[in-house]
């Protein structure tokens, strides 16, 4: 009797049914599988399941608690939202490729032990990469590569990591990480690659961008929130990771600023909330873990809106730049005000989500006494505001009028983002729902009156500031060089040096052993060849006088 | 339904708006120098209107710390990458 299903087997088998049915039965499939996937989800029994030995090494598949159950519920329910998203694309690679994307980040978050935890680790990379090169075109091919690049090398390190890990401990149980040594560093780094902390951050906002519409909103939601999760679980209170947050917060800001891309300014902005997150894990703190949680959470929902929003408006006008938008207002009218929940969301405005998940942080900081993590957090929720909130959907729905007249997005797609929309205000107005997920009890008030004022006045006030400067602040016809310009210039250019000097050398040993085989030729031809000595022809006469010769040798000495 | 329309309605009144956003604005940092502050973990808690300044002061600098970043070592044309 079975009473239990593995989600991900669940969304591997249910990718294969995918790839047999064609058109209005793989229709029905992509609403049903969803669904499945979130019943057992919740109905997953909590505890350690499967537990086996393999080769010498203890291994537990399943592990159900509650910090995996707030990851693993928003990532079901954030499986369905990009199904009826995608619902309308008859492009059977991509949902594939979606499902078994979803299925291995459930299955990192379900991993009791670091060996189940790699082989999903490695598997979320080979899948979802699918999402960026289904997009068919030259520099989506490219930008895919080079996301495979990067996270083939982070997942080398973290597996170098767990298996030091395993040497020194004799445990690949994944609980927090013990020690400091080589081990503890490589599996860092290892997650830090996938959180996206700079500097190894440039290969989200590289291929994300370049990712299909309805694959983006996958990898907005998945990568970097199972990295904050296996942050949360294994590394809590590294303080490292306080600053290394506050610098993504601001890492994030500074380049939205500089984006012409819409998604690209998005892609920054997961940087940047990512950021909250990990600062919440390097404080470590009940307070501060439980607010990196909540926010993953309420973050996954939010940016999938954003990116749902701004992928409606690349569907139907087919421009993805600041540059190239403008005026959509009267033509997607609802695309716009979904987008704007997001905004408001992410923003953390009251009465939506990211104002009880972020504020938590921000909260937990005080509490800590941190006042330079409180000041920069704080200024990077006005950069927050600032562009996702008003220098994207000013440029794009509002602005300078581009002349496009696109229609309103499909109904799939506004369907999915209302749904998304309606969770996120619903956390906002009744974040007792959200609270009761977290893995302690929340002993957190966001709706206090101080909490309200600050909030409003910092967010209200940017906005000032937004439309005193706004002739500098649109999208300009420029790209901006991130830490990636190491990979994609640095690199090709020491190479290319490598090559040349390589080559030439090769040239010069070439020619030194050419002269050297010529002047051996040569010798050997002069003794040798036509005219050698050793090569010349005898007469057949001649050797008939030597023949003469011994026989008469050999009668002489018969008779002596 | 015409969400569109509305939306137009409204930026029509555009003029109005502002006034409105002005009149929230200065209620806001009214209220927060009127109501007593809430915390005091950090000396700028209990200044009244502090948020609104640091708001302010936050856009201004992202805007121009960026910008400064960008035209000095960031910006390149969109065919840098393109060999």
């Amino acid at each position: 009797m079975i009473d239990w299903v593995h989600p991900s087997l669940l969304l591997f088998g249910g990718a294969v049914v995918v790839a047999l049915l064609r058109g209005r039965a793989q229709q029905a499939w992509l609403l049903v599988l969803p669904v499945l996937v979130i019943w057992t989800v919740f109905s997953l029994p909590s505890g350690e399941h499967g537990a086996r030995e393999f080769l010498g090494i203890a291994l537990t598949p399943v592990r159900v608690d509650s910090l995996s159950m707030v990851f693993a519920s928003v990532f079901a329910i954030i499986t369905l939202v990009g199904s009826i998203y995608a619902l309308h694309l008859k492009d059977t690679a991509q949902h594939v490729a979606a499902y078994v994307y979803a299925g291995s980040a459930l299955g990192v978050v379900f991993a009791g032990d670091l060996v189940t935890l790699y082989v999903f680790w490695e598997l979320m990379v080979f899948s979802s990469v699918w999402l960026i090169w289904c997009r068919r075109n030259p520099v989506s091919m490219a930008a895919g590569f080079r996301y495979l690049l990067v996270h083939a090398l982070g997942g080398v390190v973290l597996l170098g990591g767990v298996v030091l890990y395993f040497l020194q401990t004799g445990s690949v149980a994944f609980d927090q990480i013990q020690g400091d040594g080589w081990a503890f560093y490589l599996i860092l780094i290892g997650f830090m690659v996938n959180a996206a902390v700079p500097p190894l951050h440039a290969w989200l906002a590289d291929a994300y961008p370049e990712a299909t519409v309805t694959g983006a909103i996958f990898l907005s939601a998945l990568t970097t929130k199972t990295a904050v999760y296996t942050l949360i679980r294994g590394f809590p209170g590294t303080e490292l990771l306080v600053w290394l947050g506050v610098i993504m917060a601001l890492w994030g800001v500074v380049y939205a600023v500089l984006a012409n891309d819409i998604r690209r300014l998005l892609a920054y902005h997961i940087i940047s909330q990512v950021g909250y997150m990990v600062a919440g894990v390097g404080m470590g703190t009940i307070m501060a873990l439980n607010g990196s949680a909540s926010h993953a959470f309420t973050h996954i929902l939010y940016k999938a809106l954003l990116f749902m929003g701004a992928g409606a408006v690349i569907h139907m006008t087919g421009k993805a730049k600041l540059t190239e938008l403008g005026g959509l207002y009267r033509w997607m009218p609802i695309t716009l005000l979904l987008y704007m929940v997001g905004a408001f969301s992410i923003s953390a405005f009251p009465l939506f989500s990211g104002f009880v998940s972020k504020t938590m942080v921000v909260e937990a900081a005080a509490l800590d006494a941190r006042a330079w993590v409180w000041l920069l957090l704080s200024l990077a929720s006005a950069g927050t505001f600032l562009h996702t909130g008003l220098k994207l959907p000013w440029f794009t729905f509002f602005g300078t009028d581009s002349g496009l007249r696109p229609k309103e997005a499909p109904l799939n797609m506004l369907v999915a983002m209302g749904i998304a929309a309606f969770l996120c205000i619903f956390i906002g107005v009744y974040p007792h729902w959200l609270y009761a997920m977290m893995p302690e009890a929340v002993e957190y008030n966001a709706y206090t009156s101080g909490h309200v004022l600050w909030e409003l006045q910092l967010l209200l006030f940017t906005g000032v500031g937004f439309f005193l400067l706004l002739k500098h602040v649109g999208g300009e016809w420029k790209i901006s060089l991130d830490t990636d310009w190491v990979y994609r210039k640095l690199l090709p250019i020491i190479a290319g040096a490598v090559q040349r000097a390589f080559s030439q050398f090769w040239q010069g040993t070439l020619a030194t052993l050419s002269r050297q085989v010529t002047l051996l030729v040569s010798g050997v031809s002069r003794h040798h060849g036509p005219q050698g000595m050793l090569a010349r022809t005898w007469p057949t006469g001649s050797m008939v006088l030597w023949v003469a010769v011994l026989l008469a040798a050999s009668l002489l000495i018969y008779y002596l | 339904m015409d969400l569109g329309k509305l939306l137009e309605a409204l930026v029509q009144r555009g003029k109005l708006l502002r006034r409105i956003m002005y009149v929230v604005l200065a209620g806001l940092v009214i209220a927060d120098i009127v109501i007593p502050s809430a915390y005091d973990r950090f000396p700028w808690e209990s200044i009244g209107g502090f948020g609104a300044f640091y708001g302010f002061i936050s856009c201004v600098l992202i805007i121009v710390v960026s910008k400064v970043l960008g035209y000095a070592f960031l910006y390149r044309s969109e065919d840098y990458y393109d060999d």
